[in-house]
């Protein structure tokens, strides 16, 4: 009692906490206006797909306001903190994973949601995109950035368990990502071309045996209605051919905003979850697909300038790593919605429709904020 | 701290690398959005035309709307055939996945019996549209309307349709003349066309509705809508509204066709009556009937194949379809034949004494329907006699003066052996034999004996009591040809071809005295009375006695079973189907007829009766009724 009331006047209550987050606000305010950009044109977008609707409107709104007010406060967390709290974060959405596969929510046929008391619905694989890179940063961190084949072995372990745990799910678009995300920041590190070439030659060989073995006939199917949607245009090749369809019949400028045909006449399945950008090119057409490209891309190429100025190795590769996830999820997104990849159930980062995706997405920028900092900082021991 | 602290370190060659190949990750960045940028341009540029197709072929769809059918009216207004809406339960073969288990939930809201059931399952089956509605129950009442509306919701498979059905208000009496509507299947769609039919459920079976199908049907109007991805409608986009059926009345009179109905009773026969002036059908009854409503709503197989294998025939149209030798109706068309050939004249008389016939050279014999009764000839016999007394001898006589094939010229321009009604579908031919018929049929040539029987109008020559009306208003016309028709007028012109409206040429050959004659000695049928048995008109005690206007007609009474050469009709009971039928065919009044009717009663001859006992108090009755003088029919 005494000592809260001889603190003197001239410093208020939380002067210690405003002046910690003062000092670590490392707030970059061009990827906050890209990334706001992204999310506004988001919101418009799912308002049409929506149907209009306003009440599901505002709760967007809520959700993204509370997306960036949490990613305000990851880029105020000190660099350290992250570096301790890693492992402890990477040990905990294991063990929500591990709680899905018992517990979770099944939806379209796969187990990957969580409804937690007081905590909203998630999607713990998306905790993921951050927990890996900062795991193999971790660790690489400890192997002062050099690795020979057993710490390969032992990164590729960080990424490979959960990896594996999402493959149950089964969530193969995540999963991938993951993996992807991984063998880029295992490139980022430095390993040598020859090992490069080694597994991208691996990789191809195994794609055989992977069509004649692993893969179940729906998933031959999904890949084979890539090339000719045609041959089973009511069953497996209806999204990839109506998702086709929305975005050619958008043409150069598009149909108007609320004027899709395919999408408000519900042809478009998945309209405001992954298939949103056949949305935005059929009503938008090729002009804004084309500027929100370049927004995405924007937001990468400044993601990954800020790694590099990163004042260590953690904070470059960790920020290039989740950056490169963030880029391999709108890539993979696009490519599935325009026909180029098979149909996997993943979201486009900030404008599909789902919360776990907004806020993990954007607390990741934070985090990249927050981690690539110019100033040197050590880890206290 | 240290040890942190150069864990966190990198060293400037690794530095150098990391910068390196993150370079090398944001290149592989730009070629994989440039990648994406060219997919994109290649669907929204390149191909933009071929999707916005697709996408239009998606959305829009193209719906035929029926247009209603027409109507049919009788000569006062009275509607022949209508319109009706009803509301019913209906159902999508492609929505149900079960149907027995939908049948059984059916059942707790809604009763339906089992011939609905086996209606409803057979339609299913056989569908001709994919997409069709299948109606499970019609006519829902107000309770069931509410009683499904409230638990529709389980039930998404089913809605409620409102459909519109012909109606035939009168019921069995119209049958044979308008005929009747039935449901088009999959092999209809097959000739029909699909465009104009695109959404037509009906089309015309029999009678006026198969004949008037083209005019009656309308045109097809279209609407193309938007629909959704289930296939609902969100809204109409454009709308060519249909062309309602051209609007028809037939000269049919329905109180004129309700007396006849009720002469007849519940006898097997045919009455025609036409207007001689116009050509007009007043009256087309055919019994027995059924009701055309009955072909509207579909019928089990059980009550189709009850309505077909009955022994006397309700499908049968008797009055265009039924063939019967016409047997002493027959007789004035020959005595004009013989006539215009001047074989014989109104003077020359025979004497039949014995009332039998033979040919020279023969013992074959013929007799005389007088003889049977009394042994006897009915004495000196001239043209005029022979027909009021409807003598046999006389036309035996004739038999050899001329050929068959010139009497079936004659007969023929007659409009016997040929269909010569206008508008009356499935009429049929009839048969006038002739020399080369037989050689070709029966591979015989006509023998003298084939001519004895054909001039009194037995044997091979068959008549439709339409063509027994039309022969009497050709008579009743004194030869001038005016084609039956049962159209009296259209909302709109109904074009038909040619050979359909071609008119005949007036009858060549009697002379006006012959006409006269005739006409007169067909009015002593009836009214020639109270001057002795033997010259009386033999329909005169039937129907002739009280009459109170001019009538003109002639009795027939036909063998249904044929005599072989050589033997005699045994007289002894025999079975119905076996007995003579009775004819009769009358027009009035004698001097200006308005009307002519020609009454075929199958097996209506038992007892000794005849044409003119049976038939022709029937003709008598429709004559009665349509001059408006009711007079009670002396019935012997």
């Amino acid at each position: 009692m005494t000592e809260t009331l001889s603190v003197p006047s001239s410093r208020p209550p939380f002067t210690y906490l405003i002046e910690a987050i003062k000092k670590n606000f490392n707030l970059d305010w061009t990827l906050l206006i890209l990334l706001a950009c992204v999310a506004t044109f988001g919101l418009v977008i799912l308002y049409s797909s929506l149907g209009k609707d306003q009440m599901a409107l505002i709760k967007l709104i809520v959700k993204i306001a509370f997306a960036f007010g949490l990613m305000l406060a990851a880029c105020s967390i000190s660099p350290q903190t992250y570096f301790r709290l890693t492992p402890l974060f990477y040990a905990g959405v294991i063990g929500l994973l591990v709680a899905v596969m018992f517990i979770g929510e099944t939806s379209k046929g796969s187990q990957r949601w969580l409804d937690l008391p007081f905590l909203p619905r998630f999607q713990p694989s998306e905790l993921l995109k951050l927990a890996i890179p900062l795991m193999i940063g971790w660790y690489l961190c400890l192997r002062s950035f050099r690795m020979n084949f057993l710490d390969f072995c032992v990164v590729l372990a960080i990424a490979g368990l959960p990896t594996g745990m999402v493959l149950l799910q089964p969530d193969y678009g995540t999963a991938m990502i993951l993996l992807l995300g991984c063998a880029g920041i295992i490139f980022l590190v430095g390993i040598r071309w020859r090992w490069i070439v080694l597994v991208v030659f691996l990789v191809a060989a195994s794609i055989p045996v992977a069509w004649l073995y692993l893969l179940h006939d729906y998933h031959r199917t999904r890949i084979l209605v890539l090339f000719d949607p045609d041959r089973d245009p009511q069953g497996a090749g209806w999204n990839i051919l109506q998702s086709k369809i929305a975005i050619g019949s958008g043409g150069m400028n598009g149909k108007g905003l609320f004027q899709g045909t395919q999408s408000q006449l519900d042809f478009l399945p998945e309209g405001h979850t992954d298939f949103v950008l056949a949305v935005i090119g059929e009503e938008l057409g090729f002009v804004w697909c084309t500027l929100l490209l370049v927004c995405y891309l924007l937001i990468f190429m400044r993601a990954l300038y800020i790694s590099i100025q990163s004042s260590n190795g953690f904070g470059h590769l960790v920020g290039a790593g989740i950056a490169i996830i963030f880029f391999l999820c709108v890539v993979v997104n696009v490519a599935m919605v325009v026909g180029l990849l098979p149909v996997m159930g993943l979201p486009l980062p900030l404008v599909s429709y789902g919360g776990t995706s907004a806020v993990t997405t954007l607390v990741s920028f934070g985090v990249i904020m927050a981690i690539c900092t110019k100033e040197q900082w050590m880890v206290k021991e | 701290m240290k040890i942190a602290k150069a864990r966190l370190e990198v060293s400037a060659e690794q530095k150098k690398t990391m910068l390196v190949r993150t370079f090398v990750v944001g290149g592989i960045s730009l070629v994989l959005v440039a990648g994406i940028v060219l997919r994109l341009y290649q669907l929204q540029i390149l191909n933009h035309e071929r999707y916005a197709t697709r996408a239009t072929d998606n959305r829009l769809v193209t719906q035929p709307l029926a247009p209603a059918r027409g109507l049919v009216f009788d000569r006062n207004g009275n509607v022949l055939a209508g319109n009706k809406q009803v509301q019913s339960v209906s159902a999508v073969g492609e929505n149900i996945e079960d149907i027995n288990a939908l049948l059984e939930r059916v059942r707790e809201i809604l009763p339906f019996s089992a011939d609905e059931e086996e209606s409803f399952r057979k339609r299913l089956k056989n569908t001709s549209r994919p997409g069709e509605k299948v109606i499970l129950k019609r006519h829902l009442n107000d309770v069931e309307l509410a009683t499904f509306a409230v638990n529709r919701y389980r039930y998404p498979e089913l809605s409620v349709t409102t459909e519109t059905l012909r109606d035939y208000p009168m019921n069995d009496l119209m049958a044979h003349v308008v005929g009747s509507v039935r449901q088009i299947t999959k092999e209809d769609l097959q000739r029909l066309d699909p465009i104009r039919y695109g959404a037509t459920m009906f089309i015309g079976r029999r009678g006026v509705e198969k004949f008037y199908e083209d005019a009656l049907h309308g045109q097809v109007g279209k609407r193309t809508v938007e629909v959704n991805v289930h296939g609902r409608v969100m809204r109409e986009l454009t709308r060519e509204p249909p062309a309602r059926g051209r609007t028809i009345t037939l000269h049919i009179d329905a109180m004129l066709q309700r007396i006849a109905d009720e002469a007849l009773g519940d006898r097997r026969g045919a009455v025609v009556a036409i207007d001689p002036s116009t050509g007009g059908i007043l009256t087309l009854v055919s019994k027995p009937t059924y009701d055309p409503n009955s072909f509207v709503m579909g019928m089990t197989d059980r009550a189709y194949n009850h309505l077909i294998n009955r022994r006397d025939t309700p499908l049968f149209n008797r009055a265009t379809q039924g063939t019967y030798p016409p047997g002493s109706t027959f007789k004035p068309i020959v005595a004009l034949a013989c006539l215009s050939e001047e074989l014989v004249d109104w003077e020359e008389e025979i004497n039949d004494i014995t009332g039998e016939f033979r040919l020279p050279n023969s013992s074959q014999v013929w007799r005389d329907w007088y003889q049977h009764q009394s042994g006897r000839g009915q004495g000196k016999m001239d043209m005029y006699r022979a027909i009021y007394r409807s003598s046999n001898i006389f036309f035996y006589e004739l038999s050899t003066r001329l050929e068959v094939d010139g009497l079936a010229r004659f007969a023929n321009s007659f409009g016997i052996g040929r269909a010569t009604a206008i508008d009356v579908a499935d009429a049929v031919d009839g048969l006038m034999p002739t020399k080369q018929w037989k050689r070709e049929t029966k591979g015989e040539s006509w023998y003298r004996g084939d001519n004895v029987n054909l001039f009194i109008g037995q044997g091979d020559i068959l008549v439709t009591p339409l063509q027994m009306a039309t022969f009497a208003g050709l008579l009743a016309n004194r030869g001038e040809w005016i084609r039956p028709r049962l159209l009296m007028s259209s909302d709109q012109p109904i074009e038909l071809g040619e050979a359909f409206t071609r008119s005949y040429p007036r009858i060549e050959g009697p002379s006006e005295d012959d006409w006269t004659m005739l006409v007169d000695s067909l009015r002593a049928v009836i009214h020639r009375g109270n001057e002795g048995y033997l010259q009386n008109g033999i329909a005169w005690a039937y129907i002739g006695m009280d009459i109170p206007y001019e009538m003109a007609g002639k009795s027939g009474t036909v063998q249904v079973v044929g005599i072989p050469y050589g033997e005699e009709l045994v007289e002894e009971p025999r079975e119905e189907y076996k007995q003579e039928h009775a004819l009769f065919f009358g027009f009035a009044p004698v001097d200006e007829p308005v009307i002519a009717v020609a009454v075929v009663i199958e097996n209506g001859a038992a007892d000794g009766g005849g044409g003119s006992s049976v038939a022709g108090p029937v003709v008598r009755s429709v004559i009665d009724a349509y001059l408006g003088k009711s007079v009670a029919v002396i019935s012997d």
